[in-house]
C-alpha cells in the first residue's frame, strides 16, 4: 500500500462517517420537538454533509480518476463505505439521536483537534475547519445529555437506555490497521488510543453531569476498517442513490 | 399553557453584527434555560454571518415604557432645540467647527 | 363613547402610515384578524416545510441536498418568527400549535399536494415560492410592527428560494426527455394550486374589507395575483415550458396577461380538508409534536430542577 493509497482510504473513512451521519440528521428535519431544535438538527446536518463533500472531492484528487464527491456519494455499494457504524444507527426516538450525536461529535472533537497538525495540508485545513464545527455539536447535544438525564424519571430511563444500545458500537470508532500504521508514520493520522482517552474523559464527565452511568465495557462491534455495516446502511443508501442510479444518464 | 409539556420561555435576542457596534434587537426564541435560549438563538439568528455575539435576555426582565407614558417620557424634549448642534449661529468663515 | 375616540384615533395612526405596536390600544377585530393571518402564515411556513422535506433523502446531489436542507431550514426560521409576531397577540405559541392541531386554524392549501418527482422541488421553489414573495413582499408595508418586521426579515432570507427553485427545474427542462417530461409535468400539477394561493376573487373574500381598512393587507388577491402571473409566464417560456392554461393571452390594452377561469370547487374542496394530502401533513405534525412531549417535559423539569438548586444556595 502506497501513502497515497492509504490516504485515499482515510479520506473515505472522514468523508463517509460525516456524509451518513448528515444524511441520519436530515431525516429530522420538520420531526423535532420545538421548532428552535428543528433548525439545530438541521444545522448540524448542514456541517456534516458539508465536511463530507470536502473529504470525497479530496479523495477523488488523491485516486486521480476524476471521480466527484457525488460519485462516491451516489455511486458506490455498502462494501465500499467506510464509515463508522455508529453513524449509521438509526434515529429513533429524540434521546436515541442525542447520544449518538453525543458520542459521535466527542469522537470527532477529540480525532479533529489532533488531525489539525496533521502533516497533509488538506487534513490539517479540513480539522481546522471541521473542529469548529464539531465543538458546537458537542457543545449542544452534551446540554441535551444533560436535560434528558437530569430531566424526568421518563427520560432519565429513556437516554440511559439508548446510551446501553449504542455503547456497543463505540469500539469501532478507534479501531486501526495499517493504512493507521502507516499514516502516523507520516504524521498524518493520528492514534487512535489516545484519541480514546481523551474521548472517555469527555463521556465521563457530561454522564456524570447528567446523572447518567457509563455502560459496562462488553462486546464492541467492529466494521468501519472493512467496510461491514449493519442492514441499516443499505437502505439508506437505496434511498440517497435512488435518482442518480434511475436515471443513469441525467445529469441534475 | 400545560405547565409539564409546552414551548418554554420567550428570550429576546439581541445581536451584535460587528465589533464596535451595538448589539441590536433581532427576534426572540423559546427555550426552557439560558444555555439552550442562547443556542437557539446561534441557530436562529446568525445562519447567514449576522453576528459577532448575542445576548438573550427573557422577556419578563424587558421593563417597557408604556403607550400612555409616551406624553410624558418624550414629548418634552421636543422644545429643547438647544441640545443639536444646528441651534448655533456660527459666524461667517470660521472652519472645523 | 371612550371607544369612539380611540378607534378614530387608531384609524388616524394607520393613514398616516405610523405602525402599531404591540402595547398600544387596537380594536378586538384588528388584533383577532392578526391573530388569524399570522398564525396561519406560521402554520403554512411549517407545514411547508413537509412536501419539500419529503425529498431531502433523495436529493440528486450533495450540492442539491444542502440547499434543499437550508431552504427547508428557513421556512422552520419564518414559522417561528412569525409565531413570535402572533405572540405578540397575547397567545402563546401553544395555544396557536393546539388551534392548527384541532383544525381550528389553517395553512395554506398549496402544501396539501403531494410532491411526486424531484421536479417538483423546481416547481415549489419557483412557483410556490414565487407566489409567496408577491404576497410577502407586499406584507413588508403591513400595519402591524413584529408582522412588518417579520416580513422584512423573511423577504431578505427568502430571496434565494425562488431561485434554487427555478435552478432545478430549468435545468431539467433542459434535460433528457425523461427530466423535462417530469419538469412540465411538475408545472402541469403546480401551476393552478399556486394561483389558488393568492386566494378567492376579491368579490368572494370575506375577510378582505377591514384587512384593506387597517393596512394589514396592502394589495388585493386579485392583484397579487395578476402580478405573479405576468412575471412568471416569461420564465417560463425562457426555459421552454408551457403553462397549462390555454386561455393565457397578453392583453396589450390592460398591460396585463388574461388567463383562464380557477376550478374554485377544487380550491374549497383541499380548503376544506379533501386534499391529496390534508390528513397526512396534520398526522406528521402531530406525530412529531407528541413524540417531543417528553423531551419538552425533561427540558422543563431540567430547568425547574435548575432554578431550585439556586435558591437553596
Amino acid at each position: 500500500m502506497t501513502k497515497e493509497e492509504a490516504l485515499f482510504n482515510y479520506c473515505l473513512r472522514l468523508g463517509d462517517s460525516s456524509l451518513i451521519l448528515g444524511q441520519r440528521m436530515s431525516e429530522w428535519c420538520s420531526n423535532g420537538p420545538i421548532i428552535e431544535e428543528d433548525i439545530a438538527l438541521t444545522n448540524i446536518a448542514l456541517d456534516l454533509i458539508g465536511q463530507a463533500r470536502t473529504m470525497l472531492t479530496y479523495a477523488g484528487q488523491l485516486e486521480g480518476k476524476g471521480r466527484t464527491e457525488d460519485d462516491f456519494a451516489y455511486k458506490r455499494n455498502e462494501r465500499e463505505f467506510y464509515n463508522t457504524l455508529l453513524s449509521e444507527r438509526p434515529n429513533g426516538h429524540f434521546g436515541d439521536t442525542t447520544i449518538r450525536n453525543f458520542l459521535h461529535s466527542a469522537y470527532y472533537y477529540h480525532l479533529f483537534k489532533v488531525l489539525s497538525n496533521s502533516k497533509d495540508e488538506m487534513i490539517a485545513a479540513h480539522s481546522v475547519k471541521s473542529l469548529k464545527e464539531v465543538t458546537y455539536h458537542l457543545r449542544h447535544s452534551a446540554e441535551w445529555v444533560v436535560r434528558l438525564g437530569d430531566g424526568t424519571e421518563e427520560s432519565h430511563q429513556k437516554v440511559q437506555k439508548s446510551f446501553n444500545d449504542l455503547w456497543e458500537y463505540t469500539g469501532d470508532l478507534f479501531e486501526m490497521n495499517k493504512v493507521d500504521e502507516l499514516l502516523i508514520k507520516e504524521g498524518i493520522a493520528v492514534d487512535l488510543n489516545d484519541v480514546k482517552k481523551e474521548w472517555l474523559k469527555t463521556i465521563n464527565e457530561v454522564l456524570d453531569r447528567a446523572t447518567l452511568s457509563k455502560p459496562e465495557d462488553a462486546y464492541m462491534h467492529s466494521g468501519r476498517l472493512n467496510a461491514i455495516h449493519s442492514e441499516y446502511l443499505g437502505h439508506l443508501l437505496a434511498e440517497m442513490q435512488f435518482l442518480p442510479r434511475a436515471y443513469p444518464d441525467a445529469k441534475w | 399553557m400545560n405547565n409539564t409539556d409546552n414551548q418554554g420561555d420567550v428570550w429576546e435576542v439581541f445581536v451584535q453584527s460587528k465589533p464596535g457596534l451595538p448589539h441590536k434587537h433581532a427576534g426572540s426564541v423559546h427555550a426552557t434555560d439560558k444555555e439552550m435560549a442562547l443556542q437557539n438563538a446561534r441557530d436562529m439568528y446568525t445562519r447567514r454571518n449576522e453576528g459577532t455575539c448575542i445576548w438573550v435576555v427573557p422577556l419578563d426582565a424587558i421593563v417597557s415604557s408604556m403607550p400612555e407614558d409616551s406624553g410624558s417620557f418624550f414629548e418634552p424634549s421636543d422644545d429643547k432645540i438647544y441640545r443639536h448642534p444646528t441651534h448655533y449661529v456660527m459666524p461667517e468663515g470660521a472652519k472645523h467647527i | 363613547m371612550e371607544d369612539v375616540k380611540k378607534l378614530e384615533e387608531f384609524q388616524a395612526k394607520i393613514d398616516a402610515e405610523i405602525k402599531i405596536e404591540p402595547k398600544d390600544w387596537m380594536p378586538e377585530d384588528y388584533r383577532k384578524h392578526l391573530q388569524r393571518q399570522i398564525s396561519q402564515h406560521a402554520h403554512s411556513e411549517v407545514i411547508g416545510m413537509q412536501p419539500e422535506g419529503n425529498w431531502i433523502s433523495r436529493a440528486p446531489s450533495l450540492r442539491a441536498k444542502v440547499v434543499l436542507l437550508a431552504k427547508i431550514q428557513d421556512e422552520a426560521g419564518h414559522g417561528q418568527y412569525l409565531y413570535a409576531a402572533a405572540e405578540t397577540l397575547g397567545k402563546s405559541r401553544d395555544e396557536y400549535i393546539e388551534e392548527l392541531q384541532t383544525e381550528k386554524a389553517k395553512y395554506s392549501s398549496i402544501f396539501n399536494y403531494p410532491t411526486l418527482s424531484w421536479a417538483d422541488m423546481g416547481a415549489v421553489g419557483w412557483l410556490v415560492d414565487g407566489a409567496a414573495i408577491v404576497n410577502q413582499v407586499s406584507l413588508q408595508r403591513t400595519s402591524y410592527g413584529p408582522y412588518s418586521r417579520a416580513m422584512v426579515r423573511i423577504c431578505k432570507e427568502e430571496s434565494f428560494h425562488q431561485r434554487q427553485g427555478y435552478e432545478i427545474i430549468a435545468h431539467m427542462a433542459q434535460g433528457t426527455p425523461e427530466q423535462k417530461e417530469m419538469a412540465q409535468d411538475a408545472l402541469n400539477r403546480f401551476w393552478w394550486p399556486s394561483l389558488m394561493m393568492f386566494g378567492p376573487h376579491d368579490s368572494d373574500s370575506p375577510n378582505m374589507g377591514n384587512g384593506v381598512k387597517w393596512k394589514i393587507k396592502r394589495e388585493t388577491n386579485d392583484e397579487l395575483r395578476q402580478k405573479f402571473i405576468d412575471k412568471t409566464v416569461q420564465q417560463a417560456e425562457v426555459i421552454g415550458l408551457t403553462i397549462p392554461d390555454p386561455d393565457l393571452k397578453w392583453n396589450e390594452e390592460k398591460g396585463h396577461y388574461d388567463f383562464g377561469e380557477i376550478d374554485w370547487d377544487e380550491f374549497w374542496n383541499v380548503v376544506k380538508g379533501n386534499g391529496p394530502c390534508n390528513k397526512q401533513r396534520l398526522q406528521h405534525h402531530i406525530k412529531a409534536h407528541e413524540d417531543g412531549k417528553w423531551v419538552r417535559e425533561a427540558a422543563n423539569a431540567y430547568a425547574q430542577k435548575q432554578k431550585n438548586k439556586q435558591l437553596v444556595a
